[in-house]
C-alpha cells in the first residue's frame, strides 16, 4: 500500500483522556469524515478538492467543523453520571446543501446539521454593519439588502434531540435506506424512530428477560440492510447474528434468520464466552453478506447460509494463549469495529500496538500494518508488520508478542466508500492513509 | 469440559479476580455495563465449575488415603494413649447416621470399594450442578477456622481427623489439642469442622446452599476446610514449604506407617533420609507421639 499518509493531532502532544477517539464514519461520498471523542466532541474533516495543476494529486483531508455534541449529564433518579463519549455517529444521504449527522451517547441521540454559509447580507436599512440601530432620521433612501460574499463558515446545528428511549446503554444507531426512519440499540432493545419525531419512538426488539437473573446475552451492535428497508441484522454477547424482518410483526424478537457457528466443545475455556461475543457487525455494501468481528476473529456470513460463516479470519490468534493476563488487564473486553472496502473484496479490523489488519477475500493475502508516526513518513509505503510468536525466529523488524503494546489499540477503522482511502484511529490520533497507486476500488 | 490448560492463575485466583471486576465496576463512571458484567459473570461460572470439579477431584484423591489411614488407624489402636477400636466404630456409625447414606465417605476398610463406587458415581452428579445465579455465595470463602469447636469434641476424632483433614495434622499427646499444620501456620481446631459431621449436624452444613445438598454433608466441610486452606495456600505463598504439600513425601510416609507399627522405630532413620528436613520439622508432633509409645 502505497500511501500518502495524513495525521490529524486532535490536539498537540500534550492531550487527555477526553480526546480519545471514539468513533470514526465517512459520509456517504466520503467527501467528510467525522470523529467523535471521548469528550463528546465531533470533528469532521473535509477532503480537499483535486488539485488542477496536479491530476494525480488526490485532496488531503482538512478540519471542516468542531462542535460539543453532547456534555456530562447527571441522571438524578438513578444518581448516575451519564457518560458524554459519543459511541457511534452515522451520516445521513446528501439530500440538499446541508450536511445531516446522526450522533449518540450512553443515551441520547442528536441530529446534527452542518451547514456552510460564504455569502452574507449588507446593506440593511435600519442597522448599520456593525448591526447598531440606524438613527431613523438619517435614512434617507431604501435599498436592498445583496448578498456579498464572506469567509466560508461551517455552521452546526443541533435540529433534533431523541432522548428518554434507552435504559441500557445505546452502543448502535443505523440510517434506514427509506431515508425517513432509523433505529437505535441499546444492550437489550432496539428502537425505530423517524427522523422529524422526537417524542416517541418504537420498540422493535426487545429482549430483556422477566427475572434479569435469567439474563443470557445482550444486544451487541445492530445496523440496517443497506438496500431493504425492513430488514435489519443485530449481534449478541453470545456471538450469535438475527435478522429480522419488520414486516413480519410489529415486535421482532422473532428472528427471520439465525447465524450461528457451533462451538468447538475442546477449544472450551474459562473465556469462550467472552471471545464469542460479537463486537461489531455491518452489511457488505452488496447487502449480501455480514461482516462481524469477535475478539479473535473476523467473519463473513452469506445471509443466505445460517449454520457457519463463510470466511473466518484470524486476526490475532497469538493471544489465544493471553487470554488470561488479557482477561486481567481488562483488554479482552475491547470492542473492535471492522469494515468493508467499497467493493466488498478487502475487509479491515484493528488489533494491539497500533496494528491494524487487511484482508482480501479473493486472493485471501492478508497484511499488518502499522499506524505510528515513527514508523513511516508521509508518502512513504507502508512496511507490513509481522508478529512472531515468544521466542519464536524473528526476522527484522517482526515483533514479539510479549512486546506487544496493548495500550496502542486501534478499535476504529473506516473505509472510504468509493476510494482505496482508510480513516485509522489510534487512541487520540486520527491517520488517514491512501493508496495512490490503486486509487479506484477493485 | 473447560480447558484450564492455557490458563495462567488457578480458578480461585479467577473467582476473586472477577469478583473484584464486578466490585469496581459498581463505581464506574456511566453507571454499572451490563455486558461487561454479564461476561465477566461467565468467567465466575466457568472458573466455579472448575473449581468444584478440582475439589471433588481432590476428595476423590484423599479417598484413596483413607484407605492407608485406616490401615494406620487399626495400627494405632495398638497405642493405648489413641482411640480404642470401639471409639472409632461409634464414629463411623455416626457419621454414617449424619451423611444419610449406608456407606458414608470415610470409608472403613471393608467397605471401601462401595464407598469409592459411590463416590465415583456422585462425583458427575456434582460436577453437573448449574451456576443458578450471578452472585457468588459469600460461604464460598468462609474460614472454617469461623467455627469454633470444643476441644474434647476433637480429642474424639483426632485419629480420622488426620484423615479428613490435611495429612499434616497431628495430636500432641501432652494437651491433647489437635493441630494443623501447615505452610508454617497453625491452625488450633481446624480440622474440627470437618469432624463435626461425625457428630450428626451441625451449622454449617445447613448453612451451605442447594448446590451441594446432593453430596453428604462432610464433604461440605471438606470442601469448605480445602477453600480455606488453599487460600491460606495463596495467601502465604511466600511462606510455603514446598515439601508441606508435597504429596509424594506425604504418601512415602503413610506407607512407612501402613507397614507396620512395629517396625516404625527401627525405620525412623529410613523416614529422615526420605523426607527432607522441614517435612521432619513439621511432623515433630507426630514422631514425637510415635516414640512417646
Amino acid at each position: 500500500l502505497e500511501s500518502d499518509k495524513q495525521i490529524m493531532k486532535m490536539n498537540n502532544d500534550v492531550w487527555s483522556i477526553t480526546d480519545i477517539i471514539s468513533t470514526v464514519e465517512f459520509n456517504h461520498t466520503g467527501e467528510l469524515l467525522a470523529t467523535g471523542d471521548k469528550g463528546g466532541r465531533v470533528v469532521i474533516f473535509q477532503r480537499e478538492p483535486e488539485s488542477k495543476t496536479e491530476p494525480f494529486s488526490q485532496g488531503e483531508y482538512n478540519v471542516y467543523s468542531t462542535f460539543q455534541s453532547h456534555e456530562p449529564e447527571f441522571d438524578y433518579l438513578k444518581s448516575l453520571e451519564i457518560e458524554e463519549k459519543i459511541n457511534k455517529i452515522r451520516w445521513l444521504p446528501q439530500q440538499n446543501a446541508a450536511h445531516f449527522l446522526l450522533s449518540t451517547n450512553d443515551k441520547t441521540i442528536k441530529l446534527w446539521k452542518v451547514s456552510e454559509r460564504d455569502k452574507r447580507p449588507e446593506g440593511y436599512n435600519l442597522k448599520d454593519e456593525e448591526g447598531r440601530i440606524k438613527d431613523i432620521s438619517t435614512v434617507t433612501s431604501l435599498q436592498v439588502p445583496v448578498l456579498k460574499p464572506m469567509d466560508l463558515m461551517v455552521e452546526v446545528s443541533p435540529r433534533r434531540v431523541f432522548a428518554n428511549a434507552h435504559t441500557y446503554h445505546v452502543n448502535s444507531i443505523s440510517v434506514n435506506s427509506d431515508y425517513e426512519t432509523y433505529m437505535s440499540a441499546d444492550d437489550l432493545r432496539i428502537n425505530l424512530w423517524h427522523l422529524d419525531i422526537t417524542d416517541r419512538s418504537f420498540n422493535i426488539v426487545d429482549i430483556k428477560p422477566a427475572n434479569m437473573e435469567d439474563l443470557t446475552e445482550v444486544i451487541t451492535a445492530a445496523e440496517f440492510h443497506p438496500h431493504h428497508c425492513n430488514l435489519f441484522v443485530y449481534s449478541s454477547s453470545k456471538g450469535t447474528l438475527r435478522l429480522c424482518d419488520m414486516r413480519e410483526a410489529a415486535l421482532c424478537d422473532k428472528h427471520s434468520k439465525l447465524f450461528e457457528e457451533p462451538e468447538d466443545p475442546s477449544a472450551r475455556s474459562f473465556f469462550s464466552e467472552i471471545i464469542s461475543s460479537v463486537s461489531d457487525v455491518k452489511f457488505s455494501h452488496s447487502g449480501r453478506y455480514l461482516l462481524t468481528r469477535d475478539y479473535l476473529t473476523a467473519k463473513v456470513w452469506d445471509l443466505n447460509m445460517e449454520s457457519k460463516p463463510l470466511e473466518t479470519y484470524q486476526v490475532h490468534d497469538y493471544l489465544r494463549s493471553k487470554l488470561c493476563s488479557l482477561y486481567e488487564n481488562d483488554c479482552i473486553f475491547d470492542k473492535f469495529e471492522c469494515a468493508w472496502n467499497g467493493s466488498d473484496s478487502v475487509i479491515m479490523t484493528g488489533a494491539y500496538n497500533n496494528f491494524f489488519r487487511m484482508f482480501d477475500r479473493n486472493t485471501k493475502r492478508d497484511v499488518t500494518l502499522e499506524a505510528s508516526r515513527e514508523s513511516s513518513k508521509p508518502r512513504a509505503v507502508l512496511k507490513p508488520r509481522r508478529v512472531c510468536a515468544a521466542g519464536g525466529k524473528r526476522r527484522k523488524d517482526d515483533i514479539s508478542v510479549d512486546s506487544l503494546d496493548f495500550t496502542k489499540k486501534i478499535l476504529h477503522t473506516a473505509w472510504h466508500p468509493n476510494e482505496n482511502i482508510i480513516a485509522i484511529a489510534a487512541t487520540n490520533n486520527l491517520y488517514i492513509f491512501q493508496d495512490k497507486l490503486n486509487s479506484e476500488m477493485h | 469440559m473447560i480447558n484450564t490448560m492455557e490458563c495462567a492463575v488457578d480458578a480461585q485466583s479467577l473467582i476473586s479476580i472477577s469478583l473484584m471486576k464486578i466490585h469496581n465496576s459498581r463505581t464506574q463512571r456511566g453507571g454499572i455495563k451490563l455486558h461487561k458484567n454479564l461476561l465477566v459473570s461467565y468467567v465466575l461460572r466457568n472458573a466455579r465449575q472448575v473449581y468444584i470439579k478440582e475439589k471433588y477431584a481432590e476428595i476423590y484423591r484423599m479417598q484413596q488415603y483413607e484407605e492407608v489411614m485406616t490401615v494406620c488407624n487399626e495400627i494405632q489402636q495398638l497405642n493405648p494413649l489413641e482411640l480404642d477400636a470401639e471409639d472409632a466404630d461409634d464414629e463411623e456409625q455416626a457419621r454414617a447416621a449424619c451423611c444419610g447414606e449406608d456407606v458414608s465417605l470415610c470409608g472403613s476398610a471393608c467397605h471401601r470399594d462401595a464407598a469409592h463406587t459411590r463416590t465415583a458415581s456422585a462425583l458427575p452428579g456434582c460436577s453437573h450442578l448449574e451456576y443458578d445465579g450471578k452472585e457468588p455465595e459469600p460461604s464460598f470463602y468462609r474460614s472454617c477456622c469461623m467455627e469454633a469447636s470444643p476441644v474434647s469434641e476433637c480429642d474424639q476424632f483426632s485419629a480420622n481427623g488426620r484423615a479428613h483433614c490435611n495429612k499434616t495434622t497431628v495430636l500432641d499427646l501432652d494437651t491433647h489439642v489437635v493441630t494443623t499444620v501447615e505452610n508454617g501456620y497453625l491452625h488450633q481446631d481446624c480440622c474440627c469442622d470437618a469432624l463435626q459431621c461425625g457428630q450428626g449436624a451441625q451449622s454449617p452444613a445447613k448453612k451451605r446452599k442447594v448446590e451441594f445438598a446432593c453430596c453428604v454433608s462432610d464433604v461440605e466441610e471438606l470442601s469448605d476446610f480445602t477453600a480455606a486452606r488453599k487460600r491460606v495456600k495463596r495467601e502465604d505463598c511466600s511462606y510455603t514449604h514446598p515439601d508441606y504439600t508435597d504429596t509424594s513425601n506425604i504418601s512415602n510416609l503413610i506407607s512407612i506407617f501402613g507397614s507396620g507399627f512395629s517396625g516404625l522405630l527401627s525405620r525412623q532413620t529410613d523416614l529422615e533420609q526420605i523426607c527432607s528436613k522441614q517435612v521432619l520439622a513439621s511432623l515433630g508432633a507426630w514422631t514425637r507421639a510415635i516414640v512417646a509409645f
